[in-house]
């Protein structure tokens, strides 16, 4: 029984860890230089548990199989050794801690420092059940909103209001358009409920909650399409509520941007 | 009230003789914990049920189910399950898991029937306010499952029921008759908590037996008393929350509903709430509670260890600091659930310290869990295959949070399966091995006779893997940013290759939920052929084990424990036996 | 007693993280008129709150003290519905504006909590006024007298919050 339990432990551990080495299923490719901090973090994070894992049920193996055998005399009397217990509650207090300071500096880049100057804005609106991406158009402006305008068979789905001049050249799409190595601020807003902004490739993610505007900012370095999906419950409709991020060299992205907005 | 009711004038009450009084309205805290227990049990079988169909759901969506349409005739229209029946299903199976079985089983169930033992008492302090606690649970639950069968069907926005989806009948089906029932569900099992904690402190505080100081007290005992002080600060946050999200469903006020929505095309008459506040105010609930249902899965199983390892458990302070300490951190950790979600970028970093800190008592925990075990001479029960196995899925679940803890890295996996796989297991399963490691260990105590052990050790193994198979592959569902809560696989195109891994962990549900029912044949059956228990089978130390199998009305037959030493005195040198109870006046001279 | 009130200071402390984050953050805070009628039910509850110490002081012959209690804090209860009835004559209902709700909110919450202290009162001047002798007599007395006092307490703060903050 010892040895059953104990191999059992070990076994099931190390199926468990296995796919981590092999890679099988693995976080999309990284598109920018955020999304290479976030797993050089990630990574970091992974060696430090993985090694605290596997010594940790490697030594639950290990006494339930060494004290589990029949074997002559009692039990070790004791009860307990507070230098072990200083030891190990200072050495993980130090790990652990550490560990949040280090990834302190990704999360800071993002969230402390505005956009860089010169980022294009992107206005996305999130609604049951699809993203609404704005641009404000050639005037640099986004137009006001009236919420009486809304009108989503009307193809004005944010209710840009026909008596704002600036309105009159945003451009609304169902998905987004960026053009490499040039920095993008996001304004994230909801229509209806919370809903959230993920682009796993960016290793961004960010609630978008009603009442409030959020920024974020990020720069996409690899020329490809990729998924945008809603990581936060919605509704009934909330795991299809996805769009496409494309990521296109300069020329092709003003080309995309004047065939939406001579529409 | 512990000024209305002095310590042992409340237990004066006799033992009843009518059926009504005896099993139903009873004020017995053993009767009471056993139908605490029992709820838990029905409402265990309907989540897994409710999981079963999700993990079906999401393998095979087209399949078609008659019986489904009878039970659920707009969610499963022409026998397919539609997209808002896969979320309120998972809504419900969140919400009857958290509250009526995982807070439900180890505190209420556990809690009531052993701690008044184990600290030397007759009863619980009040125990007409014990026996009001249960009927009002009771008529939660009732009100719960109720909202399945109203218009629209139960409520689609999760166990956390976010506003402004909560708090709106337009955001969804099951957002209206549906979603208030759970709140008023909520309401009534928050209230019925409060009632509850402050019975457990008070008991604990004054009905120790005499000689039994704090620092004597079993483990158990420590942790179902600090579950009830989280418990009593945590629900009566909710409580307030519930009150503030029905009125702004049914008064129309706008404590969490900001203006200027437009939902299903309708202008929404609300303004100037906030959805966060619902968040801050759920989450300052909502992260101790995974302490209240975790803590008496600790106590528990350093009880088991300790026994079966016939060796007084390793760092007996350590572990009570390490109670306290997790404790007192789970109140200042609520914002890591909220990275994301809006709130100052600033005020994360600080909730991350305090979250990775939360892991060193944790960590303690462990190991002297592993500390205790070293040395001793084991013996297999199956409590202790159970409590082992919470060890390893204690540190596996724990573990995964350390990335979560952090923003930039839960940036990534901020609600996807990783999620689900790291509070599943730690929450989930390491808390229901405690459940099973109680059940196995005080079913003799309880029932009087001993459980079969084959059966056990054969649940036990199938339950063990089964919950690695089950659990383990979320984390790499995790890896490629599979968001949670998604009815369908179809939405998105990066989710194909998960395809494999839902298949497996589908079928691995399929068996571990069958698993249990061995445990369930196992249970019923030993309540009447298993083999007669003798009054300490386990050749344990504590209070309990001293009072036959099962204990008297009254527990101790009128007389008053008196205690002299601590609760783990196991293999001590020069003792008779291997074991010293803790009532035990003699050999105290051989311990130190 | 005190774990229950420990457990009623958490309920009224989550309701005010709640009234001062949603007054921080809103543009649509009105300020209402307080009734002035508030002003008498305070100083009816504080009143109430000398009668009550003064029964748990008199210890044998408090039940003409205790009946005074329940009778003033069921004045109370009755004023604070004359207050009630006075804002929606004045049309503030609970839903017009965030300010109103929360005076509702936090009035009725207090309300229904001191509802329990009347009832907790009737019932024990019910049996003192009738003779009745009990053990715990003495202990029941302290124990509402706590929680009466308890509950003007928390009035005050209420009013203080909802006259200052409020505004």
């Amino acid at each position: 029984m010892p040895l059953l339990l104990a191999l059992v432990i070990w076994l099931v551990c190390l199926a468990l860890a296995l796919p981590f080495f092999t890679r099988t299923w693995w976080f999309p490719v990284a598109i920018s230089e955020h999304a290479r901090q976030v797993d050089t973090q990630f990574m970091f994070t992974l060696v430090v548990t993985g090694v605290i894992f596997i010594v940790a049920q490697l030594a639950l193996g290990y006494v339930v199989f060494n004290y589990g055998r029949r074997r002559s005399g009692a039990a070790t009397y004791s009860h307990g050794n507070n230098t072990m217990e200083v030891l190990w509650t200072s050495a993980t207090a130090i790990l652990f801690i550490g560990l949040t300071i280090m990834g302190g500096s990704v999360w800071a880049r993002v969230h402390f420092m505005g956009a860089p100057p010169g980022a294009i804005p992107i206005e996305v609106t999130g609604q049951q059940f699809v993203w609404n991406m704005r641009y404000a158009g050639p005037d640099g402006k986004f137009g006001a909103l009236d919420i009486r305008q809304i009108n989503d068979a009307g193809g004005n789905p944010l209710g840009v209001d026909s008596k704002d001049p600036a309105g009159k050249d945003d451009i609304v799409v169902p998905t987004m358009a960026v053009p490499v190595n040039r920095p993008v601020e996001l304004i994230l807003r909801t229509k209806d409920v919370t809903h959230s902004f993920f682009v796993p490739e960016l290793r961004l993610k960010q609630d978008t909650v009603p009442g409030m505007t959020i920024r974020i900012h990020f720069t996409a370095e690899t020329v490809g399409k990729y998924e945008i999906a809603c990581a936060e419950l919605c509704g009934l409709g909330h795991y299809k509520m996805r769009s496409f991020l494309e990521v296109m060299e300069p020329a092709d992205f003003e080309k995309w941007l004047q065939k939406r907005s001579t529409r | 009230m512990a000024e209305l009711a002095p310590a042992h004038a409340a237990h004066a009450h006799a033992a009843p003789t009518g059926f009504i009084r005896k099993y139903i309205f009873s004020l017995d805290h053993k009767v009471i914990g056993l139908q605490y227990y029992f709820l838990a049990l029905v409402a265990v079988f309907v989540g897994m049920a409710l999981s079963l169909l999700m993990r079906w759901h999401l393998v095979w969506p087209q399949s078609h189910m008659g019986w489904l349409e009878k039970l659920f005739p707009a969610g499963a229209a022409g026998g397919v399950m539609t997209p808002e029946l896969y979320l309120s299903l998972m809504t419900m199976h969140g919400t009857i898991m958290v509250f009526f079985v995982l807070t439900t089983a180890p505190q209420s169930g556990f809690g009531n029937y052993i701690l008044p033992i184990q600290i030397g008492a007759e009863d619980m302090a009040f125990p007409t306010l014990n026996m009001l606690s249960f009927w009002v649970t009771f008529v939660g639950f009732v009100v719960l499952i109720a909202a399945f069968f109203v218009t629209g069907g139960a409520p689609l926005s999760g166990w956390t029921a976010y506003p402004p989806m909560s708090a709106l009948p337009e955001a969804g089906p099951g957002e209206g008759a549906g979603q208030t029932l759970w709140i008023v569900s909520l309401a009534l099992f928050s209230a019925a908590s409060l009632l509850g904690a402050l019975n457990f402190i008070t008991t604990t505080l004054d009905l120790r037996a005499r000689g039994l100081s704090l620092m004597r007290m079993p483990l158990t005992c420590w942790t179902w008393f600090v579950t009830a002080i989280l418990g009593l600060l945590a629900f009566a946050v909710l409580l307030a929350a519930g009150v503030l999200l029905l009125m702004d469903r049914i008064a129309g006020t706008s404590f969490f509903v900001p203006a200027g929505l437009v939902v299903s095309d309708r202008v929404i008459n609300h303004s100037g709430g906030s959805p966060l506040l619902w968040q801050h105010l759920f989450w300052f609930f909502g992260h101790p509670e995974v302490y209240i249902a975790i803590l008496p899965g600790m106590g528990v199983v350093s009880q088991v260890i300790s026994t079966f390892s016939r060796k007084p458990i390793f760092g007996y302070r350590a572990m009570v600091f390490a109670i306290l300490a997790i404790g007192a951190l789970g109140f200042g950790v609520w914002g890591h659930h909220m990275f994301i979600s809006g709130m100052s970028p600033y005020s994360a970093m600080a909730f991350s310290v305090l979250t990775m800190s939360i892991g060193v008592p944790s960590a303690i925990k462990t190991f002297n869990w592993i500390g205790t075990l070293w040395g001793g001479k084991i013996r297999f029960t199956t409590p202790m295959m159970f409590a082992i196995g919470f060890v390893s899925v204690f540190v596996t679940g724990g573990l995964s949070g350390m990335f979560l803890g952090q923003p930039p890295v839960d940036l990534f996996f901020h609600d996807t399966y990783f999620v689900v796989a790291h509070f599943h297991m730690i929450m989930g399963v390491a808390s229901i091995f405690g459940i099973f490691a109680a059940t196995y260990y005080w079913f003799p105590k309880m029932f009087g006779r001993m459980m079969n052990d084959p059966l056990g050790k054969l649940h036990f193994w199938i339950t063990f893997i089964g919950v690695y198979a089950v659990f383990g592959p979320m984390h790499y569902l995790g890896l490629i940013g599979h968001p949670r809560r998604y009815a369908e696989i179809t939405g998105v195109n990066y989710l194909a290759q998960s395809h494999p891994l839902h298949l497996f962990m589908t079928i691995a549900a399929l068996i571990t939920v069958g698993a249990q029912l061995i445990f369930l044949f196992n249970l019923f059956w030993s309540m009447f052929k298993g083999k007669k228990a003798e009054m300490n089978p386990w050749e344990a130390t504590t209070l309990e084990w001293t009072v036959p199998s099962p204990p008297p009305h009254d527990n101790f037959a009128g007389a008053h424990p008196v205690v002299y030493r601590g609760p783990y005195e196991y293999s001590v040198p020069g003792a008779p036996k291997d074991y010293i109870m803790q009532n035990d006046p003699e050999p105290a001279k051989a311990a130190h | 007693m005190w774990l229950a009130l420990g457990a009623v200071v958490m309920v009224f402390a989550a309701f005010t993280s709640a009234y001062v984050v949603r007054k921080g953050m809103s543009l649509d805070w009105q300020a209402i008129r307080l009734p002035s009628i508030l002003w008498l039910n305070t100083a009816v509850l504080l009143a109430s709150s000398a009668t009550i110490e003064k029964a748990r002081r008199e210890r044998q012959s408090c039940e003409s003290w205790l009946a005074a209690t329940s009778v003033l804090g069921a004045a109370f209860l009755a004023g604070q519905y004359v207050a009630w009835q006075q804002l929606r004559a004045a049309g503030v209902f609970l839903a017009s504006n965030p300010s109103s709700s929360f005076f509702y909110l936090l009035t009725g919450a207090h309300g229904v909590h001191l509802l329990g202290g009347v009832l907790a009162l009737f019932y024990v001047a019910g049996r003192a006024w009738r003779g009745a002798e009990w053990p715990n007599r003495q202990a029941a007395v302290e124990a509402t007298a706590l929680y009466w006092h308890f509950m003007d307490g928390l009035w005050i703060y209420l009013f203080f919050l909802l006259q200052v903050g409020g505004k």
